[in-house]
């Protein structure tokens, strides 16, 4: 392609971290922090390597955990060991900012009107592309130098830190790639957001059941993802850095493919043509609450896809659990448990929390569009027709609450099934339903989270993924760094009882709605009491 | 009943800036009011507050004889609203969301739509994303007068219409009136509130600067003289109380006359005969640069 395609890239590439000043660094030191605080803490945990070697065993003997994180590949490795549960979630929150920075810079600019003025200037059409790719690829070689460096300094072998780090900078430059198509083919930035997360979810997905596959099962399932090329990589466990080739190589196609289809199309428009729509509007659509529906539906049906087909995988991986299990010592390891009943409860337990935390963000996603539409002048219209604040407000409240109601529900049913298949129990689906749905109180504390930032300060909206990111980390390095039970108590989802096989509880999830209802009601009178901005 | 909008004092601070400073409107049922002001000077402002979107730090204000923080709902059924920068949602098309806020506002004539959509030329099955600027406000403008409202407050609505177009929303404001609605026309184009408005406000810097009708108004500006004479004007002319920016040119005279000094222009300059004399009211461009202190009236208009 010509080169004054490119044209003015130097430019937005300056422009582009400029306007990222901030947040790039915020985030990096949130990722190497973690990263050394993790590798410090493991250290501590296990002085000895027969310490270490038990614990990656009981690990690696689990296939529910192996599908989560990952497989250690060396158990006698501190390194190896430090960094599972980086290697798996760590890359998967690495990818979604990867995700999230260049769409910001590409289809989120270009729906917005921004580049059209850019695109007056003399700055070729490539050239928004090529700079968002640049900044994506700054930030992320920034991330892996940055976490080498962390880790190093927690005390681990230098090859190993250098190898983790350049598997983290690989994953964000993958991902980088694929938002990058992404914004070609949708037309609005939340659904280029939303496409490039679905890949990234299929992938992890792919690389969980190929990691917890048996002896015989399909392994090579991880190799056919960005994440499990970085697993693969093997850091402080041999460190094959020829796997990096495999990841830069992907990122190369992915990134030719984005630039064939950004040189392929108009600006402002997608990759599928835009069609006509009725003239008139359905009768249905006349309230705010029906807006409110029709605006988010396409989302939640995404969302809707995702979670069946997470519980279709989740019970289906569920059943197989107890497979591979066949030393004596890990029959033990079972009984311990409760026997395979027990196992697989313990690790459908731990996969609805993370059923939890995805549909949470869904829910902050869903109440986090009241301030978007504000920002984007578009409640203007309805409040200055007869639409108090509330209403408008209840419609994607309401959207949000139901949506994440029916996102548990839908992956407790599918898994459910999926285990009454194979057992031939229809009383799992019941069972399996009301597990996720136990979720749902401490899910609701996040949107009310965000609805309570967004009525009193709503430029901070936004903060409630914030909030989402401290509780995830309270539970997944809370218990790592033994911080005090308070810390712990701090993030809605202990307070979850584990089911299914836990036992359950009513009062947490009494006092967890009524939470949720306290602050849900105070964001609403911030609302009804500020100005619209 | 009183006036459809009674604003006195109105005040609004945002974080250090004084938006609105003392702010009075008065807006009578049945007329047609311009505001105006430049860019900035508080229009929007003032109107988000009559909307209840914004809460007034000082001042009293009535709507339709209601309070609009408090009574906002009750009160938009009985007004519509076309913002100056009209947002749309981005997957719904124009015909929908005409519907849409035509029913929120408790039903719209469907009649009286369809005829609007063809007299604006606008194509109802576009999605919102796809329309420009002009077409976005017609489906507000379009949403909004085919409602039965009483009061239509109208935020620059001109601002990106086709002089065409800019037309058939005149002709339209003006059946408005004649259908015996009130009219709040926010506005920086002074050719079309001179066109369509009775009365007038005129705001600077969140103040009222002057209020009235039009014909009182220009009453308090000067008159713009033209005269071509039988022989070079008379050399008392340029002592004369109330004449400013006097140019002479040979037989020809160019002058601005503030009110009070016209008898005795005139009477000068029948000394040496008139050939040809132009007098001129003075457009709202002169009125504005008058209180908006431009300070040479040269090198304005044209």
């Amino acid at each position: 392609m010509p080169v004054t395609e490119l044209a003015g890239t130097g430019a937005l590439v300056r422009l582009g971290l400029r306007r990222d000043r901030l947040l790039i660094p915020v985030w990096i030191a949130v990722f190497v922090v973690s990263a050394a605080s993790s590798a410090g803490a493991t250290a501590d945990l296990y002085p000895t390597t027969a310490s270490r070697v038990a614990a990656a065993d009981s690990i690696n003997r689990s296939p529910a955990l192996v599908g989560l994180y990952g497989r250690i590949y060396d158990p006698s490795s501190l390194g190896a060991v430090s960094i599972i549960k980086l290697g798996g979630f760590g890359a998967l929150m690495v990818a979604l900012l990867s995700i999230v920075a260049v769409v910001r810079h590409t289809r989120r600019d270009e729906e917005s009107g921004r580049l059209e003025l850019l695109g007056a200037t003399a700055v070729g059409r490539l050239a928004p592309l090529g700079a968002a790719l640049v900044v994506a690829a700054v930030m992320n070689l920034a991330l892996g130098a940055a976490t080498a460096t962390g880790l190093r300094a927690a005390g681990l072998p230098l090859d190993g830190s250098l190898a983790f780090g350049a598997a983290w900078a690989g994953v964000g430059l993958a991902f980088a790639a694929v938002a990058a198509v992404c914004a070609q083919l949708t037309v609005s930035a939340r659904s280029s957001i939303g496409l490039a997360s679905a890949v990234l979810g299929i992938v992890y997905a792919v690389r969980a059941m190929g990691d917890a596959a048996g002896a015989n099962g399909p392994r090579w399932l991880s190799w056919l993802s960005p994440i499990g090329w970085a697993q693969q990589f093997r850091p402080y466990a041999g460190n094959r850095w020829w796997v990096l080739g495999i990841t830069l190589a992907f990122t190369a196609l992915v990134v030719a493919a984005a630039g064939m289809l950004a040189a392929g199309r108009d600006l402002g428009g997608g990759v599928l043509p835009e069609r006509a729509g009725p003239a008139r509007a359905p009768s249905g659509l006349r309230s705010p609450e029906a807006l409110a529906l029709r605006l988010q539906r396409g989302v939640l049906a995404a969302w809707l896809v995702g979670f069946a087909a997470l519980g279709l995988l989740l019970g289906s991986i569920a059943s197989s659990v107890g497979d591979m299990l066949t030393s004596p010592a890990a029959r033990d390891f079972i009984r311990t448990l409760g026997g395979e009943q027990g196992l697989i409860d313990a690790f459908l337990a731990v996969e609805l929390t993370f059923a939890g935390i995805f549909a949470a963000a869904y829910g902050i996603q869903a109440a986090s569009r009241l301030r978007s539409e504000e920002a984007a002048l578009r409640a203007e219209p309805l409040l200055a027709a007869p639409v108090g604040r509330l209403r408008w407000a209840g419609g994607h409240v309401g959207v949000a609450l139901l949506g994440t109601a029916l996102l548990l529900v839908t992956a407790g049913l599918t898994a459910g099934v999926a285990r009454a298949a194979v057992t031939g129990d229809a009383g799992q689906a019941v069972r399996l339903v009301g597990a996720a749905a136990a979720q749902l109180p401490a899910v609701w504390v996040l949107v009310a989270v965000t609805l309570l930032l967004f009525g009193w300060t709503p430029r901070l909206t936004v903060g409630a993924w914030a909030a989402l990111v401290t509780f995830i980390l309270i539970g997944e390095v809370g218990p790592l760094l033994d911080v005090g039970q308070w810390l712990l108590d701090l993030s809605p989802f202990s307070h979850v009882p584990r089911l299914p096989g836990g036992e359950f509880s009513a009062v947490p999830l009494l006092v967890l709605t009524l939470v949720a209802g306290a602050l849900g009601a105070l964001g609403l009178w911030g609302v009804r009491r500020r100005d619209l901005t | 009943m009183g006036a459809a909008i009674e604003v006195t004092g109105l005040v609004k601070d945002f974080g250090r800036t004084r938006a609105l400073d003392g702010l009075d409107l008065t807006v009578e049922v049945g007329e047609v009011h311009g505001f105006l002001g430049p860019n900035g000077s508080g229009k929007t402002t003032t109107l988000r507050i009559l909307l209840g979107l914004v809460r007034a730090d000082a001042g009293a204000l009535r709507l339709l004889g209601g309070d609009p923080w408090t009574e906002a709902v009750d009160l938009h059924r009985r007004l519509a609203y076309v913002p100056g920068d009209v947002a749309l949602w981005p997957n719904l098309t124009g015909g929908e969301t005409i519907d849409l806020l035509g029913r929120l506002r408790g039903g719209l004539d469907r009649v009286r739509r369809d005829e609007l959509v063809e007299r604006f030329h606008l194509d109802p099955t576009r999605k919102g994303r796809a329309y420009s600027k002009g077409n976005r406000q017609k489906v507000a403008l379009v949403a909004a007068l085919a409602s039965d409202a009483e009061l239509l407050l109208l935020d620059e609505p001109t601002s990106g219409l086709d002089p065409l177009m800019e037309s058939e929303f005149r002709a339209c404001v003006a059946a408005e009136r004649s259908r015996g609605r009130t009219v709040l026309l926010s506005s920086h184009i002074l050719g079309e509130v001179e066109a369509v408005c009775d009365r007038v406000t005129i705001i600077r810097e969140g103040r009222t600067v002057e209020t009235g009708a039009l014909a009182e108004l220009r009453h308090l500006a000067r008159t713009r003289l033209e005269a071509e004479l039988a022989d070079r004007p008379p050399p008392g002319l340029a002592a004369l109380d109330g004449v400013q920016e006097l140019e002479i040119d040979g037989t020809s005279v160019r002058c601005q006359v503030e009110p009070g000094g016209m008898d005795a222009v005139l009477r000068e300059l029948a000394t040496v005969g008139v050939r040809t004399l132009t007098c001129a009211p003075p457009s709202l461009e002169e009125l504005f640069l008058g209180y908006y202190g431009a300070g040479d009236a040269g090198d304005a208009g044209d």
